[in-house]
């Protein structure tokens, strides 16, 4: 029996409803509403983010979403970021440029992370996608200037080309020149990452002269002092500004030609860059400081007082990247100056020093979590904390959504009581309730993961190291937090028991990963075979597992659930568990 | 949250998994040496090559860590003895693309030289099937190099070094001994395109020249040893 609703709408009237509908959370629940929703909703989907690129294969995504103009890619687990994962994992993004070729002609804009991405990859984007518009690359690694000379010949309409953090290998320093005269269409250049030699000037000078949208530019190392109040003047528009090189023995009034360069750029609100930084160099930012809603120094080497006066001249600034050579005493004047600071990281300048040489402790971040109440973001690398102090931090900061601390000698205790961090973590999860993000450190117990569980209840990433005292912690983080996506955890004593008890947890996350923990070879196989959503790969680099007994401990795994199986492009020292409980090679 | 495998379908004894605690060993277990267990608890990441040093000094250091001890471990200020604590793979968790900018930063005031990026090299090991690459800017010793390797590559130790670090070319007898000792040498080729004995040089000398890494079973590096031997002479 057909029922024609009352009100329903023409099938383009509900297409143009669903196009004001932008998360994809919402775009799913729209489309689970009933079929002829499903259909209209899928037609008209024009951005896919996909957080596990193993999690569904490209033609499976191009059958639902044909019409795609816009895609995100996340390639290796997250632990890859410190050398946790061997080379040649995978996460290669060619084989989705392949798909996407034939069926995505219009493709706009595709944004990478972890993947890796080769010169083949990026001359298949430039020739496949005729309006391409955005290419950023965070991250990533595998290809060279060769394939970023065919990206910039061939997308006539480039808007963004953001090379963030990625690693790239310096074949010719002239694929700039390959950009033509005709491209005018630049909004964002981002190659902060290219190594010394990788960029003609004149060509970036030419480019930058005539791109008169270029909001965002980053520019690498090799671009020295003497050469940026050129390329500013040339962009007085820019909104955020990444300096290259910011050391020079030049004449004085060449400071003088850059303060005035910085002066004329009235929209300028982000800075970065900032290597090998002089600080006399420095005033010349002055006039823009009041302006500043985001200063990156976590490459600039400089200390107190320099670091105090630059920040203190910043009462908009919102987001703070800096090294500990801050300490203490900058963190109080951050405290006092900026108010609306929403998300601050302290990089550590010395992380493998041992002993700390810079007065950085926990007081400094108590401080500016009492003066900044608006803190959203923490990222704090440091040697000692206390329970009380973590207290504080949380009943300072409800709005807390992100919070990462670092104490960097592993399970290290509250250096007051000398007790566990339990409490001091606890406080976190209580009182910030919607906290996000979790990333512990120091000595803790069973007891830090039964606080997590039963009040971190939108934690959607946690990340776990030398933690833990038994199978019950991993029981509570597994059973208690429901919103949970990522899981990494390394260096623990966690087992089979919690794992397999809570399996069809799994099945709800986008990933797990474990390593040097002591699940054993036989859970990962029992796994593998009861749970055919999910993708077991064990990692090891010496021998098969199945040389050694069942009873043995992996060294590590990553589990991901998957709609299209397990994955082809493995390397010879990853091992898949598959239904029949054989491992796939 | 139901538990699809529940705890009832969970029969140890059938499914034989073993619930040992780190450190210790499961009750089935029969080969407890360090191969076939595969631990790798954080005592034993940190602590992995130095049971030759703690032997040597009548320290057990891996009980103190499994007594829940809270004392750091004692740290050596003998130069001849290397520090007691070794750098555990991604700890702190600062990423490679901070690391080699910082250890650019360490090098200002030098204006012309080349970009200090890290110093990324292939390391290839005979009978493994795949290649790994080293940041040899990480480390500053060849003991630092070698702990990494021996953590890659855990089949392969590599030998003494002795207090300086470096092999000692000019003895040939010693020489001998070192190759002959261990299962596998570490090689590398250097800029001229020679292949090398790892640790002919001083470690500064060697990160610059370094341009690939192969360890090598020992029987064959033993033909590279006249070659080094003879490029040591001449460099006086």
């Amino acid at each position: 029996m057909q029922k024609k609703m009352m009100y329903s709408f023409p099938d383009d009237v509900l297409e143009h409803v669903f196009s004001f509908i932008q998360s994809d959370k919402d775009r799913n629940a729209v489309s689970a509403v009933c079929k002829l929703w499903y259909e209209i909703e899928r037609w008209c989907r024009r951005k896919v983010f996909i957080g596990n690129c193993y999690a569904v294969s490209p033609r499976v995504v191009i059958k639902r979403f044909p019409e795609v103009r816009s895609i995100e890619l996340k390639g290796k687990p997250h632990f890859a970021d410190f050398n946790l994962v061997p080379d040649g994992w995978g996460g290669y993004v060619l084989p989705w440029i392949v798909e996407m070729a034939g069926a995505y002609p219009c493709l706009e804009e595709i944004r990478l992370k972890r993947m890796v991405v080769t010169d083949e990859s990026l001359e298949l984007i430039a020739k496949s996608f005729k309006n391409f518009k955005v290419l950023v690359l965070f991250s990533c690694e595998g290809f060279s200037t060769d394939g970023l000379a065919a990206i910039a010949a061939g997308c006539k309409n480039l808007r963004e080309l953001d090379l963030r953090e990625s690693e790239v290998d310096d074949l010719s320093g002239h694929w700039l020149t390959h950009f033509p005269e005709t491209c005018t269409s630049l909004v964002s250049l981002n190659i902060s990452c290219l190594g010394s030699d990788e960029v003609s000037f004149s060509a970036l000078e030419r480019l930058v002269g005539r791109c008169p949208n270029l909001k965002s530019l980053r520019l690498n190392r090799a671009v020295t002092l003497d050469k940026i109040a050129n390329i500013l003047r040339r962009a007085p528009q820019l909104v955020d500004f990444g300096t290259g090189n910011y050391a020079s023995e030049l004449p004085p009034d060449v400071l003088l030609n850059l303060a005035g360069a910085f002066s004329s750029c009235k929209e300028l609100k982000s800075l970065s860059g900032f290597w090998d930084v002089v600080p006399a160099y420095l005033p010349a930012l002055y006039s823009v400081c009041s302006r500043l809603t985001s200063l990156n120094l976590s490459y600039a080497t400089i200390q107190n007082p320099e670091i105090i006066k630059l920040v203190s001249r910043c009462p908009s600034l919102q987001r703070l990247l800096v090294l500990d050579y801050i300490e203490d005493s900058g963190l109080e004047a951050l405290a006092s100056s900026c108010k609306d600071l929403q998300e601050l990281r302290v990089f550590p300048s010395d992380p493998f020093g041992g002993e700390p040489h810079v007065s950085l402790t926990e007081q400094g971040l108590v401080t500016v979590s009492l003066g900044c109440p608006k803190l959203q973001s923490i990222l704090y690398f440091c040697h000692r904390m206390t329970n009380a102090a973590l207290v504080t931090i949380a009943q300072s900061c409800p709005n807390l959504t992100r919070f990462r601390l670092c104490i960097i000698e592993p399970k290290t205790a509250d250096y007051l009581t000398l007790e566990p961090l339990d409490v001091g973590f606890g406080a976190i999860v209580e009182h910030c309730k919607d906290l996000r993000r979790l990333s512990l450190s120091g000595l803790l117990t069973d007891r830090v993961f039964e606080y997590i569980g039963t009040y971190a209840k939108k934690l959607e990433m946690l990340s776990v190291a030398f933690a833990g005292d038994s199978d019950l912690g991993l029981h509570h983080v597994l059973f208690g937090c429901e919103s949970l996506r990522k899981l990494e955890i390394r260096d623990c004593p966690f087992g089979d028991k919690a794992l397999l008890a809570n399996a069809a947890k799994l099945e709800t996350m986008r990933s797990l990963w474990m390593s040097s923990c002591t699940v054993s070879f036989g859970a990962c196989k029992l796994l593998g075979q009861k749970m055919p959503r999910l993708n077991v790969e064990v990692i090891d680099e010496t021998e098969p597992p199945d040389s050694r007994p069942e009873s043995c401990p992996v060294e590590k795994f990553y589990i991901y659930r998957s709609v299209s199986g397990p994955r082809f492009d493995k390397p010879p020292f990853v091992w898949t568990m598959d239904e029949e409980g054989k491992i796939m090679h | 949250m139901a538990n699809v495998l529940g705890a009832h379908d969970l029969n140890f004894k059938e499914t034989e998994l073993c619930l040992g605690l780190p450190g210790g060993v499961g009750g089935n277990e029969v080969d407890s040496s360090q191969k076939t267990t595969g631990k790798r608890s954080f005592s034993e990441t940190v602590y992995l090559k130095l049971n030759l040093q703690a032997k040597e000094t009548g320290m057990d250091l891996n009980k103190n860590l499994e007594n829940g001890s809270k004392e750091k471990p004692v740290s050596t200020k003998d130069p001849a003895k290397p520090l007691a604590k070794a750098q555990v793979v991604g700890w702190p968790p600062v990423r490679s693309y901070r690391k080699n900018v910082m250890a650019g930063n360490k090098n200002t005031g030098e204006e012309n030289e080349k970009a200090s990026s890290a110093v990324f090299v292939k390391v290839s090991m005979d009978g493994a099937p795949y290649l790994r690459k080293v940041d040899l800017k990480m480390y500053k010793s060849y003991q630092e190099l070698s702990d990494a390797l021996a953590k890659m590559f855990s089949s392969f130790t590599m030998g003494n070094y002795g207090s300086q670090g470096m092999i000692d070319f000019m003895n040939e007898s010693k020489l001998m001994d070192l190759l002959n000792s261990s299962d596998y040498m570490p090689t590398y080729e250097d800029e001229d395109g020679d292949w090398m004995l790892v640790g002919d040089v001083p470690w500064q000398m060697f990160v610059d020249s370094c341009k690939r890494l192969r360890i090598m079973k020992g029987s064959e590096a033993i033909g590279l040893a006249p070659k080094a031997m003879e490029k040591c002479k001449s460099r006086g």
